[in-house]
């Protein structure tokens, strides 16, 4: 638990610290867990149930770590209409149970799509298989 | 005499190659400089050398630009493109022009006129003035801007806040992005207006983790226009991955460190917000037009322009299956056919038009017949439709709409905060009775046809009867909704069945009541 001691203790004085923390400690230690949530709520004086509520209603914390590797795919309108859906299958069966293929809504690159995000490297103007040898490059 | 080539380091020109495109000029012995972006993304990665422009330029190109050929990608002049000379860039006059972290050029582009202008003359004179330029909302409401602050100015309160909404969650919206990727500064000093016009010692700008370069870039700017703003500070929270904290109180709950859910409204945020103080939430774009209103006779330019109750301009960013997507910044007033086939070039698969979203997943998809429609606030209200934060959506024929009007549902259902049940279950119920509607009707189900079952109306349901569910079902979720994101779903459902019947397995020309 020192890891989260000392990313709480990093947001020391801060407004409002919680997300921030929850974002270090997804980024540091790969999930939000059952632990961490228990720590966590520990040291800010909130309840386990505070904590739990917060860290299940956003999309970027995990309860789980998970070692593969992500590549998020945007399958929003403006990417739909560019056809993202047909890339879709290529890129699952590229995956296979290495990758993981997340959905986002929207990297702001609607007009270049269809795009996708690994850690933070955007790639745009995607076909099948500039998708796929992202993944399989993943 | 070593030459200079300017590529923009804006995320559209990244994810298209811009860095290696960059490495390669550099290997040349060219000095290059990394500017924010035009907003032509069909020719990013662009590269400008004394002015002209190529693009879009890939790796293997880049010697014979350094050779002076590569005719076939010059644009010629950049500033003459027609798709740049046609704009009235206001916010984005910068585009394409500066360095985004450059204070020098900030400063020599008219960057901090507004903010000393608006410590000389006083916050009631800036509170009027952004009154009387008319600005509006760009964050999808359109509340008038200076009313808003004028309500937080009066509070009196110890403690107040700016809060910049950089949510930014619509598909196919990008202009928050590119100001604060390209024109940082802009929207730091707008916002060290509005504490300065308010009251307020410290500024939040919640960005969603969407976007790792915008976040980047405007921490960066922070730092560098600390000394600038001071005694105002202004500090970056990211978001989670939850569109609807791009909802005003969601967001306000999100930056305390709870649930994104929405508050019911009274209190204002802008007297009761973040950690119960008087709060201005803005948007980016609203924020970043303060500056230049601020300046000298900015607010009665900014008034001249657009039309009806719509002053200024917007920032429109044209965005799917179209040939000439990018950011087109112009007067309020400018019609759809204008925006897709004029500017935007029609389809880029070449493929003729089947229907245009605006403003983002909650806006209508407007059909081709409609084309004709301004863009303003209030028309497009009347419409059934709404402008949003400025994003169109092209889509080609190709598109299956009752596909699209199933994903606003499913949509809805994800993003929900579930504090309010039209919204939660009605977006669920939604999405199965889309998917009924494409299977011809209902059948009874197994418990239904069991001789228990005395009171089951008709055992099955028919196509219409279907079809009269999901606009019911449509209306509750309208008006039985806390926000816009249950209560406006129905916007993108109901014109889909309303416009293109025959994708839902009705004959074409079904009358389907508004
Ligand atoms: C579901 C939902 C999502 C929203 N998303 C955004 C957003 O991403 N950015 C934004 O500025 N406003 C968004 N809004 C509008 C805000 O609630 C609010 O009206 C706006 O931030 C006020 O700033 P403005 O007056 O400058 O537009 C959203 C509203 C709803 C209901
Ligand atoms: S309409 Fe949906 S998102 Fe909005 S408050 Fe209700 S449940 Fe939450
Ligand atoms: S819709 Fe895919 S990047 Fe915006």
């Amino acid at each position: 638990m020192k890891t989260i001691d000392d990313i709480v203790a990093r947001h020391a004085g801060r407004e409002g610290p919680l997300l921030p923390i929850l974002h270090d400690v997804q980024a540091e230690l790969g999930a939000v867990d059952t632990a961490a949530e228990t720590r966590i709520a520990h040291l800010l004086n909130l309840t386990r149930a505070e904590v739990h509520g917060v860290v299940s209603f956003y999309h970027d914390f995990r309860p789980e770590r998970d070692p593969r590797p992500v590549v998020q795919v945007c399958r929003a309108e403006a990417c739909q209409a560019r056809g993202v859906e047909a890339l879709i299958p290529a890129a699952e069966a590229a995956a296979g149970g290495r990758v993981r293929i997340d959905t986002v809504y929207c990297l702001g690159l609607c007009s270049v799509g269809p795009n996708a995000r690994i850690g933070d490297d955007l790639h745009a103007r995607l076909d099948e298989a500039a998708l796929t040898a992202l993944v399989e490059r993943a | 005499m070593t030459q200079t080539v300017r590529i923009s380091d804006d995320a559209v020109a990244r994810a298209c190659g811009a860095d290696a495109v960059a490495n390669a000029f550099a290997l040349a012995g060219w000095t290059v400089e990394r500017v924010s972006s035009w907003g032509m993304h069909w020719l990013e990665p662009l590269v400008e050398v004394n002015g002209v422009g190529w693009g879009p330029v890939t790796t293997d190109r880049v010697a014979e630009i350094v050779d002076g050929g590569a005719d076939d990608l010059c644009i010629g002049p950049i500033a003459a493109h027609p798709f740049i000379a046609g704009q009235q860039r206001m916010t984005f006059a910068r585009a394409g022009r500066t360095r985004p972290l450059s204070l020098d050029d900030y400063a020599e582009t008219g960057g901090w006129q507004g903010l000393n202008r608006a410590r000389e003359i006083g916050a009631e004179q800036v509170l009027a003035e952004v009154v009387q330029s008319g600005l509006r909302g760009r964050g999808g409401a359109g509340f008038p801007a200076g009313i808003k602050w004028q309500t937080v100015a009066k509070a009196e309160e110890p403690r107040k806040y700016i809060v910049c909404n950089a949510d930014e969650g619509d598909s196919g919206t990008f202009a928050d992005r590119m100001v604060m990727e390209g024109d940082p500064f802009a929207l730091i000093e707008g916002m060290a207006i509005a504490g300065h016009a308010v009251g307020a010692g410290q500024g939040y700008v919640y960005l969603r983790s969407e976007y790792p370069d915008a976040i980047a870039k405007i921490n960066a700017a922070i730092a560098l226009a600390a000394d600038r703003i001071a005694p105002f500070r202004i500090e970056v929270r990211v978001g989670a991955g939850a569109y609807v904290c791009g909802e005003e109180t969601s967001l306000l709950n999100s930056l305390e460190g709870k649930r994104g859910e929405v508050r019911a409204k009274p209190p204002l945020p802008a007297l009761s917000g973040l950690f119960g103080c008087p709060t201005v939430v803005n948007n980016v774009l609203t924020l970043a037009a303060v500056p230049h209103i601020m300046t000298e006779g900015g607010a009665v330019a900014y008034e001249t322009l657009g039309m009806g109750r719509s002053k200024g301009t917007m920032p429109i960013q044209i965005a799917g299956n179209v040939k000439h997507g990018g950011l087109y910044e112009t007067a309020f007033g400018v019609t759809l056919r204008e925006l897709v086939y004029d500017i935007g070039g029609g389809t880029a698969s070449g493929r003729p038009v089947k229907a245009v979203q605006v403003g983002g997943p909650l806006g209508a998809y407007i059909h081709p017949d409609q084309f004709d429609i301004a863009f303003d606030y209030e028309t497009y209200a009347a419409a059934d439709a709404l402008i949003g934060h400025g994003g169109i959506v092209v889509f080609d024929d190709s598109a299956d709409m009752a596909a699209l009007a199933r994903f606003a549902m499913k949509f809805c259902a994800a993003e929900s905060c579930g504090k309010c049940t039209p919204c939660r279950i009605g977006s669920v119920r939604g999405m199965e009775i889309i998917e009924r509607i494409l299977a011809g009707g209902r059948k009874a189900d197994a418990v239904e046809v069991l001789p228990q079952m005395h009171n089951v109306r008709a055992p099955d349901r028919s196509l219409s009867e279907q079809v009269a569910l999901l606009e019911d079902l449509c209306e509750t979720m309208k008006f039985g909704s806390l926000c816009a994101l249950g209560g406006f779903t129905p916007y993108p459902v109901l014109s889909a069945l309303r416009h293109w019947p025959e994708d839902f397995g009705l004959p074409a020309k079904m009358p389907v009541p508004a």
